[in-house]
Order: structure tokens, then C-alpha cells, then sequence
């Protein structure tokens, strides 16, 4: 794309060298930096999240438990879904992406509350910081989703300071979905109207809903566990008149959705990326824009489809099944309208839109294997198996961070002003593919075979499968480690990107890359739709 | 049944056919759009990369009918699995009649079994094949699950209520039974064998080494927690007549009405404030901590099997015990 000529130059005054010292950066109200901050923060809790996961797979090569012990294993599976879900996956693309791209995306000079950006972060590290002391101090060993009264009861790990963590941590959440949802509002350049923002913007104003109206749940249902657990008050645990199903209902109404806090922005990337590299308007964007709208708001509904084998209702059984069967189908309009999307397209394969062919590819199998478990009588039988693990790996490991590796690509040289490798960058998305498959696929097998999750030990007849998903597992490590190797090149020997390598539409590319500490000269004045990488003349409506 | 290769799990129950063919399904329907989706998106690649000629996309912003069709085409896909699933569903929360009753107790680690005639077994369950079994299961300390995959059965297991699971094995030979619900350090040893006999061999079986069934160890217990003090005798009882009441529909305090089944009865012995019975005084103190999980079971097993009066059997299943015993008192003013 970029002809080999001469290399563009690199900006005088970018972001990045308004000032070195610490204090620049850590007391910075600049949303890039505080983008950078996070990107730097969750690197970390991925790489750690990543070798619980390295461990697990491991242990589960053998039937017996040779590695570790069986409470060391159950930390291990715990500190990897927490990890993960609320310092890794609930952050990823909205702290780091969301932080760096909405005010450019939209026109605007910085968020709405800068201070409370900066304060976000800072409640990010504070939850990080209990989470921490838990893992270093002997783990916590409940299982990510904190049943009860196993962990207000029975558990002898760091419950409460892991508690702590999350819900300090929840506040970043909390912050960052509000300082999106003001900022979309009010600071809009003139001439973006609503129907001229980028998908990713209405993506991420999908996400601000639900983590501001979801996350104070979440807090709720931690502080009761933590008050169940110190006062020994009886909330949840039926020893002390509680009622354990209460937790379930509080907990899930918070993460359910919180998985659509992982897949909404990822999916909001995938519509930025695909339109760059297919060279086309993005079809069907009032619909696609929509269905984000309607899985913010129908995903609230849907909690109850983890508790069909609880004891919980018949009858709520059956609205739960319905409405999860109605919120697959925003998700599946999405799949479709990319995948017109490429049709008469003009397209190319750079290691960014690699990966949304990757995303598409998974999210598709992760999403159709969802229908198995909204279906009350076939998640009788696979409910809390590989199966499941299968699934929502498919979708948040597969979707979600697949997204942000398109995304880590196709922003890095707005972010820091240098391209990457291309050639190595693309062996890594076909690593990332093949390895995550091989990594996954099996586990739905052995989840139909009957093995339940959170064994540490297992019967002879599951090993087969559980050596190819870990060979896979090893694939896809290798595959994570090549997008890293290529980003720390380019700081090093990366060529200058100039302001639009991909020669991409919207306004992040119409500044300089690294961009100036305050984004525009000049607030733009936007006359256009979005995507518009073909002119009307060539247009051939179909209707 | 150990070791080897396999990809599919055994299919020894009734609802193995019928889950499976419902997997058959959903597994086509997501073949066919996942090949769908994977052969567009490959076909459009290959066919618009970018070449001289193809430099830019055609502008197409959209397809209302393409919306449409993409919309309806699913929707009507997943109506079908709705109702399909909440069909099995129907039929995996509702035990036949005829179904042989086990008791069913979740500890950390291990599971404890009580047939009908008081034989118990750990971590062992043996059942008669073509027969329905219900187990009523309770547990001692955090959510348990039983999970045997060739049967397609599971529930969860909670402290603090009674719930209940059936199947009817079609197979003889032995099946893993699993804890399938997260329960602390041993967790994935907490695992059992099923073990289907022929029917015949099964009451060989059971017959030996019995202890005393749940209903007479329930009837001593009722006794000597002094139970029967107020609900059993004649005249004017301070609590009301037990006889009846399982499955009959009690009139509460305050209004509104519940069917008392196995976990209704299990709440009134130990929380008898959660409920009043219309028309009593809230007098009956809490047996919780006095009794285990296993003689809760026992006691509800007694109660159950105390059949209504004869003389007020015909309406005994619509009529509350209140009214039963208000029909007791006529038909002794009567004589
Ligand atoms: C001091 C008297 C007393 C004793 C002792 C007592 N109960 Fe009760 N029981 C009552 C009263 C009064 C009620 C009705 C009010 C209520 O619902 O609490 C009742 C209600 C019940 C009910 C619900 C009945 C219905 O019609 O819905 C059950 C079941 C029951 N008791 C079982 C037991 C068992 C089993 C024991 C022994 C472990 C026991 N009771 C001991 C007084 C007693
Ligand atoms: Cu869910
Ligand atoms: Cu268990």
C-alpha cells in the first residue's frame, strides 16, 4: 500500500514527547497517554492471565494431577478468569483503543472529564494492586464467578482482598463507560451527527450503557460477599438463612452482559478494519449500529440461561431461553452486513484485516455454539462442561481478543508513529488462527463427552483430546509472542508510518501519527458518512 | 468403558436418543451457516483481492431485503430451538409417577445413596435398567451437581432445598457420574459410578445388607423429636394434620397458597417461619441443626407417606389441610 519511495516524516510535536518524566506521564489528563498507560497495564495482566493458562493446560496433559496440587490447580483456573475477564478482557479495547480513538473518531480535543480518565486509570491500578496482593499472598481459589456459599462459607483463599479488587477495579469501568457516554454527546465536532459516526464510536457508546448500568451490580454482589464473608451475616449462605441462588441472579446480571462489554467494542473494530481493507462503504450501517444498541439492552435480560440446572424456575427458565435466542440474532445482522461488506470489494490481506477474517471465523462458531446452551434442553447435558469453556473462549478469546490484535495493528502506527513488519505480522494472525482452533475445537468435544470443568484430575478416556488442545495451546502462545516481537521492532527499526499508512478514512487519519498532545490544529468540520473509500459515482444500489 | 478413543459419548438413558437427535440440529444448522459464512467470506476474497482493475470497492450501502431475509431466516431457525429444548426440558424436570424414589446426599467430597428399602451406597449408585429413578437429593455444605453424561441429566445439587432429577437407564454396564458444579479442593475427585443391572439382578442386590428404610427411620425420627406432640392424635391439635399434605395445595398466612411438595415440607421443618399455615400460630420450633441433610429427607419421606384420612381422600389434593382437618373435626362433631 505504502510505496517504498520516500519515508514520510516523523512529527515535531506529537504526544509522545510532550514531556519525559514520570510525572508527565502519570499525572497526564491527555486520553492517548492515558490509552498508553492502560495499553502498558493490561499488556501486563495478559501476559500473567496467560501463564495461569500456560500452567492449566499442562496440568490437564495427564488424567492425574502430577504438576500441582488440587487446590494450586483451582487457584490456577480462578486467578486465570479473573485475570483475564476483569483486568485484561472488561478493559482491553475500551480503556486502551476506546481512550485513544473516541475524542479523535468524533472531532473532539480530549473526553469529556480528563480527571476522571486519569482517575480511572488510577482505580484500575488500585484493584489491581488487592488482586495482586491476593495472587502473591496464596491465591484465591473460587472460581472466577464466586459461587456461593463456597466462597462466603467454605473457602480458605484471599476472598476479600480479590473482592476488593474487583470492586475498586468495577469503578475504572464505571468512569471510563460515563466519560464515553458525555463526551459522544456533547463534544461531537460540528457536522457529526449521529449517523456519521464510525461504528466503533457507536460500539463503544453500546458498551458505556451497559458497563455503567451493569458494573454497580457487580459491586453490590461483591461488597455482600465480602460482608457475607467477614460478619458471617447470612445473605447467600442457606446455613445462615441466606439463599445461594440470590448470588447467582445478582452475579449474572452483571456478567452477562459484561461479556458484551469484551465483544461490543471488538465487534465496533472489525467494522473499522474491514471497510479500510475491502476499500468500501460498510454495508447495512443503520443495522449494524442498531444491533449494537439492542445487545446493550437485550443482553440485560438473558442472565438467568447459566441457571437452567440451578433449581431456579421452570418458568423463568423459558423466558430466559427465548430472549437469549432473540439477542443471538443483533450478533448474526453483523456477521452478515461484514460479510456483504467484502462483496465487490477491493480487498487486501495485511496482518490487521487477516485478523478480522480470523474474527469472523470464530465469532461465527463461538455465536452458533451459544444456541446450544440458550437451549434449555441441551444445556441440561452440556451446561458447566468443555462445552461451555469451548464456547465462551470462542467468543472472548477468539472474538474478543482476536479484535484487539486487528486492532493493536491497525492502530499502532497512528499510536506511535512507526509501521510494523507486515510479512512477520501476518505469519502471526495465521498463528494466532490455527493455534487458538487447535487450542479450542476439542474442548467442544470433550465437553459433549461429559468432562466438567474445573477438574484437576480427569478419566483416562477425556486424555486424547485434552494433548491436542494443549499442542494447540502451544501454537497459539508462539502465535501471541510474534505480535509482541514485531511491535518492539518497530519502536526500535519501524519505518515512519505518516499520517495514513492504510490510506484509511476517518478523522484519527487525517492528523499526524503520533498525534499532536491536543489531536486537531483545527476542530474539523465533517460533511460525510463514514467509510466513504468509493465515491457515489461508482455506486451501484442494490434495494 | 476406560480409556480409548472417543468422540462420542455412550447413550444408556431414555433422554440420550432424544437430546442427541436435537444436537443433530443445532450441529447442522451451525455446519451450514458456519460453511456459509466461511465459503462467502473466502469466495469474495479470492475473487475481489485487489488487482489492476480492482482498485476500489462498488459503493453499496445497504439491502433492505437482504436485512430482511437475514433476519427472518434466523429468527425462525432459533423459534425451533427454542421450543424444541424447552420440550426436553419439560420432559427432564418431570419423573414419572412410577419412578423408584433415591435419597441423594452432596458432601464435600462424596456422594451418599439411600434406596427406598434404607440400603445406602457411597459414591456408587446401582439402579435397575428400563426403570425411572428419581433422585430427591440435598447436600451438607455447598452446591454439588450430579452430572452422568450417558444419561444427558444434570442438576445441581443445593444446600438449603431439596431438588430432584429422573432418568431411566435403557443399558446395563457402568457410567462416570460427576460433580459437575465447582465445590472446593477435591472437586474433581468427587466422582462416582452408575451402575445399570438388570432388573431382576437389582433386587438381589438391593435386598442385601439393608439398613432401615428412609420411612421408618423418618417415623422414629418423627417421634423422637416429639413431632407428633402437635400434629398427630385426635381433637384440637396445635399443628395441623400431616396426613394429605404432600401435594396438596396449603393456604398460608397473610394470603396466597403453595403447593407442598418435598422442598415446601423440608422448609417447614427447618424454617417453619417462612411459611405459616393459615389458620395456625407460629409455634413449631426450628429443627435446623438438630437434624442432618439425610434425616430431613427421611423425615420429608415419612410425612410424605402419610396418606389422607380416608373419608377426605377424594378432595385431600385440592383442598388445603387446614380444610382437611376442618373436615376431620365435622366428621366428628357428626358421630
Ligand atoms: C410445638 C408444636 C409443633 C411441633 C413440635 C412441630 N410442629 Fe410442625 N407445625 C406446627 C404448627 C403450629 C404448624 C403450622 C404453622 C406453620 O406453618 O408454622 C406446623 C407446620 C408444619 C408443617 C407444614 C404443614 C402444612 O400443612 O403445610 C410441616 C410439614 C411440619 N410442621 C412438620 C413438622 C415436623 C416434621 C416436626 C418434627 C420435626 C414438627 N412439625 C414439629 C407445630 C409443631
Ligand atoms: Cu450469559
Ligand atoms: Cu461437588
Amino acid at each position: 500500500m505504502t510505496t517504498d519511495s520516500a519515508e514520510p516524516k516523523y512529527p515535531e510535536h506529537t504526544y509522545l514527547n510532550d514531556g519525559y518524566s514520570l510525572k508527565s506521564w502519570l499525572l497526564t489528563k491527555d486520553h492517548k497517554r492515558i490509552g498508553i498507560l492502560y495499553l502498558i497495564s493490561i499488556t501486563f495482566f495478559f501476559a500473567l492471565g496467560g501463564l495461569f493458562a500456560l500452567l492449566i493446560r499442562l496440568e490437564l496433559l495427564t488424567p492425574q494431577g502430577d504438576l500441582m496440587q488440587s487446590d494450586t490447580y483451582n487457584k490456577m483456573f480462578t486467578m486465570h478468569g479473573i485475570v483475564m475477564i476483569f483486568f485484561f478482557l472488561v478493559p482491553s479495547i475500551p480503556a486502551v483503543f476506546g481512550n485513544f480513538l473516541v475524542p479523535i473518531m468524533i472531532g473532539a480535543r480530549d473526553l469529556a472529564f480528563p480527571r476522571l480518565n486519569l482517575a480511572s486509570w488510577y482505580m484500575y491500578m488500585a484493584g489491581a494492586v488487592f488482586a495482586l496482593y491476593a495472587i502473591v499472598s496464596g491465591g484465591v481459589d473460587t472460581g472466577w464467578t464466586f459461587y456461593t456459599p463456597y466462597s462466603t462459607a467454605h473457602a480458605d483463599s484471599h476472598v476479600i482482598s480479590t473482592a476488593v479488587g474487583i470492586l475498586i477495579m468495577g469503578f475504572s469501568s464505571i468512569f471510563t463507560g460515563l466519560n464515553f457516554i458525555v463526551t459522544i454527546h456533547r463534544m461531537r465536532a460540528p457536522g457529526m451527527t449521529w449517523f456519521r459516526l464510525p461504528l466503533f464510536i457507536w460500539a463503544h457508546y453500546a458498551t458505556s450503557l451497559i458497563m455503567i448500568l451493569g458494573t454497580p451490580v457487580l459491586g453490590i454482589t461483591i461488597a455482600l460477599v465480602g460482608v457475607e464473608r467477614a460478619l458471617g451475616l447470612g445473605i447467600f449462605d442457606p446455613a445462615n438463612g441466606g439463599d445461594p441462588l440470590l448470588f447467582q441472579h445478582l452475579f449474572w446480571f452483571y456478567s452477562h452482559p459484561a461479556v458484551y462489554i469484551m465483544i461490543l467494542p471488538a465487534m465496533g473494530v472489525i467494522s473499522e478494519v474491514i471497510t479500510c481493507f475491502a476499500r468500501k462503504v460498510i454495508f447495512g450501517y443503520g443495522f449494524i449500529a442498531t444491533s449494537s444498541m439492542l445487545i446493550a439492552i437485550l443482553g440485560f435480560f438473558v442472565w438467568g440461561h447459566h441457571m437452567y440446572v440451578s433449581s431456579q424456575s421452570e418458568y423463568a427458565g423459558l423466558i430466559f431461553s427465548a430472549l437469549s435466542f432473540l439477542v443471538a440474532i443483533p450478533s448474526a445482522i453483523k456477521v452478515f452486513n461484514w460479510t456483504a461488506t467484502l462483496y465487490k470489494g477491493s480487498i487486501t490481506f495485511e496482518a490487521p484485516m487477516l485478523y478480522v477474517f480470523g474474527f469472523i471465523g470464530v465469532f461465527t462458531i463461538g455465536g452458533l455454539t451459544g444456541l446450544f446452551l440458550a437451549a434449555l434442553g441441551m444445556d441440561r447435558h452440556v451446561h458447566d462442561t468443555y462445552f461451555v469453556v469451548a464456547h465462551f473462549h470462542y467468543i472472548m478469546v477468539g472474538g474478543a481478543l482476536m479484535a484487539y490484535l486487528a486492532a493493536m495493528h491497525f492502530w499502532w502506527p497512528k499510536m506511535t508513529g512507526k509501521r510494523y513488519p507486515e510479512g512477520l505480522a501476518m505469519v502471526g494472525a495465521i498463528a494466532v488462527f490455527v493455534g487458538f482452533n487447535m487450542t479450542f475445537f476439542p474442548q467442544f468435544i470433550l465437553g459433549y463427552l461429559g468432562m466438567p470443568r474445573h477438574y484437576h484430575e480427569y478419566v483416562p478416556e477425556f486424555q486424547f483430546l485434552h494433548i491436542m488442545s494443549t499442542a494447540g495451546a502451544s501454537v497459539l502462545g508462539v502465535g501471541y509472542l510474534i505480535p509482541g516481537v514485531c511491535f518492539l521492532w518497530s519502536l526500535i527499526h519501524g519505518r515512519n508510518a505518516g499520517p495514513n499508512p492504510w490510506e484509511a478514512k476517518g478523522l484519527e487519519w487525517t492528523i499526524p501519527s503520533p498525534p499532536p498532545t491536543h489531536n486537531f490544529e483545527e476542530i474539523p468540520v465533517v460533511t460525510e458518512e463514514p467509510y466513504q473509500y468509493t465515491s457515489e459515482a461508482s455506486s451501484v444500489r442494490h434495494s | 468403558m476406560q480409556g480409548g478413543l472417543k468422540f462420542f459419548p455412550d447413550q444408556a438413558s431414555t433422554m440420550a436418543g432424544p437430546v442427541d437427535a436435537f444436537f443433530f440440529y443445532l450441529v447442522g444448522v451451525s455446519v451450514f451457516f458456519t460453511v456459509l459464512i466461511f465459503t462467502l467470506v473466502a469466495v469474495f476474497a479470492v475473487k475481489y483481492r485487489r488487482r489492476p482493475g480492482n482498485e476500489q470497492g462498488a459503493h453499496i450501502e445497504g439491502s433492505k431485503l437482504l436485512e430482511i431475509t437475514w433476519t427472518v431466516i434466523p429468527l425462525g431457525l432459533v423459534a425451533i430451538m427454542f421450543f424444541w429444548g424447552a420440550k426436553l426440558y419439560y420432559d427432564q424436570e418431570r419423573a414419572p409417577a412410577n419412578a423408584l424414589d433415591v435419597l441423594v446426599t452432596g458432601k464435600k467430597w462424596m456422594w451418599k445413596f439411600q434406596h427406598s428399602n434404607g440400603r445406602r451406597e457411597i459414591n456408587t449408585l446401582h439402579i435397575p435398567a428400563r426403570t425411572p429413578i428419581k433422585l430427591t437429593m440435598g447436600s451438607e455444605d455447598v452446591i454439588h451437581n450430579v452430572f452422568v453424561p450417558a444419561f444427558r441429566v444434570k442438576q445441581d445439587v443445593v444446600p438449603g432445598r431439596l431438588t430432584t432429577v429422573w432418568f431411566e437407564a435403557t443399558k446395563t454396564g457402568s457410567f462416570h457420574l460427576f460433580c459437575n458444579q465447582y465445590c472446593g479442593k477435591d472437586h474433581s475427585r468427587m466422582v462416582g459410578k452408575v451402575i445399570v443391572m438388570e432388573p431382576n439382578e437389582f433386587q438381589a442386590w438391593l435386598a442385601g445388607d439393608t439398613g432401615l428404610p428412609p420411612v421408618a427411620s423418618g417415623e422414629l425420627l418423627f417421634n423422637q423429636l416429639a413431632c407428633n406432640s402437635c400434629h398427630m392424635g385426635e381433637g384440637m391439635l396445635r399443628g395441623p394434620s400431616l396426613a394429605g399434605l404432600h401435594g396438596s395445595r396449603v393456604a398460608l398466612l397473610g394470603g396466597g397458597s403453595v403447593i407442598a411438595d418435598d422442598d415446601y415440607i423440608r422448609e417447614s421443618i427447618v424454617n417453619p417461619a417462612a411459611k405459616i399455615v393459615d389458620g395456625y400460630q407460629p409455634i413449631m420450633p426450628t429443627f435446623k441443626g438438630l437434624v442432618t441433610e439425610e434425616q430431613l429427607m427421611h423425615l420429608v419421606a415419612y410425612v410424605k407417606s402419610l396418606e389422607a384420612p380416608s373419608g377426605a381422600k377424594a378432595g385431600a389434593a385440592e383442598t388445603t389441610s387446614g380444610a382437611t382437618l376442618a373436615v376431620d373435626a365435622a366428621t366428628t362433631a357428626g358421630q
